[in-house]
């Protein structure tokens, strides 16, 4: 298949890892570990996975550390409670993503509120979300608007467009977050060890490369924003050693077949007339971090679901066996959780990084468990 | 003046269609018994009345089934749900080798339902048995108000006879065994999917709904000692590898490349981040057969219309027991897990 087939060709990949394999083995022999390379995207861990990148690489001198960029895995247990709290409000019709109907608060899920009936319905763009509202003048729309840049600027246009046409029953229950803080708070953290980072390739679309620049200038670590595809991210982790070996530590652009320098001026427009950031927020597994959400202008008081109505706004803490943090800083590996594969499975998720495929837990449960060696052969139901 | 002229109606279920007086009789003799016309069905009693002796000349055991089918939309490119209850049916049977004989046929309709639609569905799966060699001897139809069903739900139960010495299961795959698949994978999934219309997508996709005891005979001609068989349905390929890789306590491995796609199933799943060993099939089945005879299992299946693009897709081997391991085209391994989740609903 054209566009896709390209990116994809195991030849490439046999030669990339090659020269990969020859410049980290130094680099890993020095630091006696292996480098420990940050993609800080839930896209780019499953990528990883879905293609089994980790078993070309040599472990002894790569391991990838899975960072926080997935938005359904950091949301967290309180922000879902209040979502299913509007949802069970009978004028409501609560829309969303796909994903985050799975996500468990600790009054279970908005699937579970659907089943209870609560009426939620996915949808695959808040503008179908609009559309729900146009077509049910009767009832409140509200979308569970979640996800860092890469979707606040649909989210900004259609409340834009809600407000062009004087829709008065849409408004939004706000979680969307920003990386760059996140990544801030990780790299001050005192027992962070981790080597370079490979960036987010779709949140860079919007907002460019320039707000890393802090990354290689104050911490001293190189960062390559990367694209989706296997051997953007091969080309992408062999960009990181390459400087490292060099002894350079910059932002680099992978992927600038879709990421300008300086980002998307008109979604950044857009955001910055819709959101504004707020104090602080919570992100599951890593605690509150100053300016990490975003939430709405008090000019679209009348779009923001916080403000419209009564929701309670509910703090629950992580369950305590939960070991998300430390795998987040790369101080962990998935399966040396506590609670890996035993309370918390991708059917019943304890942790956020269990919750969505993108989460490092969840991929390291449905597809890495090969590299477990002494893991016991599973017996389902046959003795 | 002129007169007003309305339209006239459509005849569609009413509740009294499943009352049990006039109308269902009516139903019956209108629309049932004309598609599914067969002698034990014609006497109209509660019961269809089976002849152990002519049973018994088949083989030395029974195989007995029953699936619900709940497909939305009830047509689709492909196929409809009345063909669907019949080959979803008469392949649980085949799978275990046994030849499908006879179906029951449940129908809960929902009132208001067309009577042309029903007909459609109805004669849908009376052709469908006609191709399979089965027939439909008993059956129920209940009606139940608008809204309580969505449209029409049927159940179909199934009686085939297993010859002697048939013994295909899920335990029985054995380190050097090849995995051989009938054909390209994913297409009833996608193709429901596409159906649905709630994705702005379209593309040309029918659904693989067909009867396999056909293809299963051929196989069987070709080696006597097929050791796992089944029918990949909800849960893809990807479920039922992962059943006999814990049943038998083996691993296997799959070779992305030689995992038959067509295009526009890869597409969609492309766009839409679904895997498509894990979409549904409704005449796809997964064979494990030892090595020395797959060629010929293979050969044979291409000569057969449901097994064109029969391929060998993987390996059993001793190591990583009771995983499916993945070798993706890109040069690395992964593990394919059971689905968490549900994919889709209501895909069959």
């Amino acid at each position: 298949m054209r566009f896709t087939d390209e990116f994809r060709d195991p030849d490439k990949a046999r030669t990339l890892v090659g020269e990969i394999a020859r410049l980290a083995a130094p680099l890993a022999a020095m630091r006696e570990r292996p480098l420990q390379i940050m993609e800080v995207c839930g896209g780019h861990t499953h990528t990883i996975f879905r293609y089994g990148l980790k078993s070309m690489l040599p472990q002894d001198s790569i391991e990838f550390v899975h960072g926080p960029g997935c938005p359904v895995c950091v949301l967290p247990m309180g922000r879902v409670d209040d979502c299913v709290a509007l949802a069970r409000d009978p004028h409501i019709i609560l829309t969303t993503f796909g994903d985050a109907m799975r996500v468990p608060g600790s009054q279970g899920s908005l699937l579970q509120a659907k089943a209870d009936g609560a009426d939620v319905r996915m949808v695959y763009s808040p503008l179908d979300a609009l559309q729900l509202a146009r077509a049910h003048p009767e009832r409140e729309v509200v979308f569970f608007a979640l996800g860092f840049e890469t979707t606040m600027p649909s989210t900004a246009l259609t409340v834009l467009q809600a407000r062009r046409e004087g829709i008065r029953n849409f408004s939004l229950f706000c979680n969307h977050i920003t990386i760059v803080p996140t990544l801030k708070a990780l790299l001050d953290s005192a027992d962070l060890r981790l080597d370079g980072f490979i960036g987010p390739g779709h949140v860079s679309m919007v907002i460019g490369n320039r707000p890393y620049d802090f990354i290689a200038k104050a911490y001293g670590k190189p960062l390559v924003v990367a694209g989706f595809e296997p051997l953007d991210l091969l080309q992408s982790l062999w960009m990181v050693i390459k400087q490292l070996a060099e002894g350079r530590c910059e932002i680099e652009n992978q992927y600038t077949r879709i990421v300008p320098e300086d980002g998307n001026q008109q979604a950044l427009a857009a955001l910055t007339e819709v959101f504004e950031l707020r104090e602080f927020f919570e992100w599951r597994g890593l605690g509150s971090i100053d300016h990490s959400g975003v939430r709405m202008r008090r000019e679209f008081a009348a779009f923001d679901a916080e403000r419209k109505f009564a929701v309670p706004n509910l703090a629950v803490a992580d369950p305590k066996s939960c070991q998300c943090g430390e795998v987040l800083k790369g101080l962990i590996k998935p399966q040396q959780c506590k609670v890996f594969g035993t309370a918390c499975t991708p059917d019943k998720p304890l942790g956020a990084l269990m919750v969505s495929s993108e989460g490092a837990c969840a991929a390291y449960y449905q597809y890495g468990r090969i590299d477990v060696k002494d893991r016991q052969p599973r017996a389902q139901g046959v003795s | 003046m002129s007169a007003v002229r309305m339209p006239t109606p459509a005849p569609t279920v009413t509740l009294a269609h499943g009352g049990g007086g006039r109308a269902m009789r009516g139903l019956i003799e209108k629309i049932i018994l004309p598609a599914f016309h067969n002698p034990l069905l014609a006497t109209l009693e509660d019961q269809a009345r089976l002849s152990l002796a002519e049973l018994a000349a088949l083989g030395d055991r029974l195989a007995f089934t029953t699936d619900t089918y709940v497909v939305t939309p009830i047509e689709f490119p492909g196929g409809d749900i009345g063909k669907l209850a019949v080959c979803g049916t008469v392949n649980d049977l085949a799978v275990c080798g046994a030849r499908p004989l006879f179906l029951s046929c449940g129908l809960v309709l929902e009132e208001g339902l067309s009577l042309e639609v029903l007909t459609t569905i109805v004669n849908s799966m009376g052709r469908a048995a006609r191709e399979a060699g089965v027939a439909v001897v008993t059956g129920d139809t209940k009606v139940v108000e608008r809204g309580a069903a969505d449209r029409v739900f049927i159940n179909t139960a199934g009686i085939g006879v297993l010859p002697p010495r048939v013994n295909m299961a899920a335990t029985r795959a054995e380190p050097g065994d090849a995995v051989i698949v009938n054909g390209p994978v994913g297409d009833h999934g996608i193709a429901i999917l596409l159906a649905r219309n709630e994705l702005a997508l379209a593309g040309e996709v029918w659904s693989d709904c067909q009867p396999l005891h056909g293809l299963i005979d051929a196989m069987r001609a070709a080696c006597p000692d097929i050791h796992c068989l089944r029918d990949a349905t909800r849960g893809g390929i990807a479920t039922v590898l992962n059943e006999f890789a814990v049943a038998s306590r083996v691993g296997i491995r799959l070779r992305e490349a030689a995992v038959p796609l067509n295009d526009i199933v890869r597409g969609a799943c492309e766009l839409l981040g679904l895997d498509p060993l894990y979409l549904a099939n409704e005449g796809k089945l997964i064979a494990v057969v030892p090595m020395a005879h797959a060629d010929a299992v293979v050969a044979a299946m291409r000569a057969h219309p449901a097994g064109r693009e029969a391929a060998i897709i993987g390996e059993v081997c001793a190591q990583h027991a009771g995983n499916v391991i993945l070798g993706t085209k890109f040069g690395g391994d992964r593990v394919v897990d059971m689905l968490v989740g549900e994919q889709l609903p209501r895909i069959c």
